[in-house]
């Protein structure tokens, strides 16, 4: 339960992992890690098809940098007036990427490969929630 | 060369904008021109592999209907998808079963009617290609996905929007000269630079359009096709590889590891490298896609895929001439169709019928064919 929250638009209700959107409300955004052989996940997964445990705990990413983005200016369906978007993908130093949102608030001149990021939960309409990532 | 299983023939439609047409109807147009000039009725095929992406149309499970249409029931056909590679698959599906004995004839029609949608909701289904968990939710779609790997390809190797845009300017010059696509006006490097920015860095055209299209491959055993064709085109390697759904799974940001694990399967059992491409068909979709397979490929190094567009190396004439049909940017994609045509394209070469885009001598060819933002790689080498 929970997990429709997620997004500007959802496409899924359920999953193993709704802790994540539980975890936002908290201000931090989470990746998984398995107790019993140590692989790191995200997307954040409950079992492990390297040891098949579901032995799974959470870690907080903490600050990454950027590897790549995109600005968007003409969204899809359901996003026609949330543009521009940047899409980005962050680095973490436990070695996960996380593929979300740059914060508006950079301009576009300003978006370098390699900045440092830290991620932040975003409040949206209808009880909604996700996260995007800011400049440090 | 293994000549045991050959193409014996290839078509389709045009592709256009808005076919007037049922998918049904739509995939006649194709199936017919490969059936043309061999000795061979659709009641002799022996199975039928239809191949579209899901969603586009209302028809749920669409071979049924398809098959039927075509006249190739009562034997079976089987539906096969990995979105935009959709037809390569078929076309590896076809390959195993005529290579295991279980048919000696197989028909694998590609379509897609895309024109059922609007521009937006063609690229929110695209968009759903994605990872609809976790990166769907961003507003992901299928010119972003290709954005990101352009924009760390400018980061890490100096590549600039003239480069991409100079894909754009070649396949267009080799476009204008093709009855079948749906883009046949010619267009300067200015005019790409110019046009509207879709999502940076990619701009309208870097990017393929959407069409309706359907294709046709028909597989034979060695047994069948000497009996109905003199001419057969042979199946030489086929490759095909994943990576993660999911950008953030993505391990590098510089090309597409799929591609190249498909490419290096599809060379070594085809027993053949790199240098030994006489023409080669890559997946275009957008212009960042071509220089991206350049390099996939092995015809560049890491970096210099640029250097191949300077040196008009994959131009008619170059060492490597690559989609001197126009691609996909040219062409359109009708996403189920498209790997079929990159094959057709690929047959008329090898059997010398190619005629203003005619590479002279060309005996070994390859189809590139890239499903979603390099989620299924799909590497085909064709030989006479």
């Amino acid at each position: 339960m929970g997990f429709e929250r997620f997004g500007v638009v959802s496409f899924a209700s359920e999953t193993l992992a709704s802790d994540f959107v539980t975890y936002l409300d908290e201000g931090k955004l989470m990746a998984t890690k398995c107790t019993k052989c140590g692989a790191v996940s995200f997307p954040p997964r409950m079992q492990c098809t390297s040891c098949f445990s579901t032995d799974i705990e959470w870690f907080d990413v903490g600050e990454g940098k950027l590897a790549t983005y995109t600005v968007v200016k003409y969204g899809p369906l359901g996003f026609e007036n949330d543009t521009p978007y940047t899409l980005a993908l962050a680095e973490f130093p436990s070695g996960v990427k996380v593929f979300g949102r740059l914060d508006k608030a950079i301009a576009e001149e300003d978006i370098k490969i390699g900045m440092a990021l830290k991620s932040s939960t975003v409040k949206l309409a209808d009880d909604r929630v996700s996260y995007e990532f800011k400049k440090v | 060369m293994e000549k045991d299983v050959a193409i014996v023939g290839v078509g389709q439609s045009t592709f256009v904008r808005s076919c007037g047409m049922t998918t049904r109807e739509l995939c006649y147009e194709g199936f017919a021109e490969a059936m043309q000039g061999i000795n061979l009725k659709p009641s002799e095929i022996e199975a039928s592999i239809i191949c579209s992406a899901p969603e586009y149309d209302k028809q749920r499970s669409p071979a049924g209907v398809v098959a039927e249409y075509l006249g190739l029931i009562p034997q079976p056909t089987f539906y096969v998808e990995s979105v935009c590679s959709s037809s390569s698959t078929g076309l590896r599906v076809a390959y195993s079963m005529v290579k295991a004995g279980l048919y000696k004839s197989i028909a694998v029609v590609g379509f897609q009617k895309m024109s059922e949608l609007s521009s937006r909701e063609a690229m929110e289904r695209m968009g759903r290609g994605a990872d609809v968990v976790w990166e769907s939710p961003f507003g992901l779609t299928m010119p972003a996905g290709y954005a990101t790997y352009a924009t760390a390809h400018m980061n890490a190797f100096g590549t600039e929007e003239k480069h991409m845009a100079m894909v754009r300017a070649k396949n267009s010059s080799y476009g204008m000269l093709n009855e079948k696509a749906v883009y046949r006006k010619k267009l300067s490097v200015e005019d790409v630079l110019n046009s509207e920015m879709i999502t940076y860095p990619l701009k309208k055209f870097d990017c393929c359009a959407n069409a309706d299209g359907s294709s046709c491959i028909i597989v034979a055993s060695k047994e069948v096709a000497d009996k109905i064709t003199p001419k057969p085109v042979w199946i030489m390697g086929v490759g095909a590889a994943n990576d993660t759904t999911s950008m953030s799974g993505r391990e590098v940001l510089t090309g597409l590891k799929a591609a190249k694990d498909a490419a290096n399967a599809a060379y070594k059992m085809a027993g053949v490298g790199p240098e030994d491409i006489d023409v080669a068909e890559v997946h275009d979709c957008f212009t960042i896609s071509e220089i991206l397979a350049y390099e996939d490929l092995g015809f560049a190094k890491p970096g210099e895929g640029i250097k191949l567009l300077e040196d008009k190396e994959t131009y008619l004439g170059g060492k490597i001439p690559v989609n001197v049909d126009g691609g996909l940017l040219s062409k359109g994609h009708p996403i189920g169709a498209t790997g079929g045509s990159q094959v057709r394209t690929i047959f008329r070469q090898l059997r010398g019928e190619a005629g203003d885009i005619q590479v002279d001598g060309a005996k070994v060819g390859l189809v590139h064919n890239i499903g979603g933002t390099g989620i299924y790689g799909n590497v085909t080498i064709l030989g006479v």
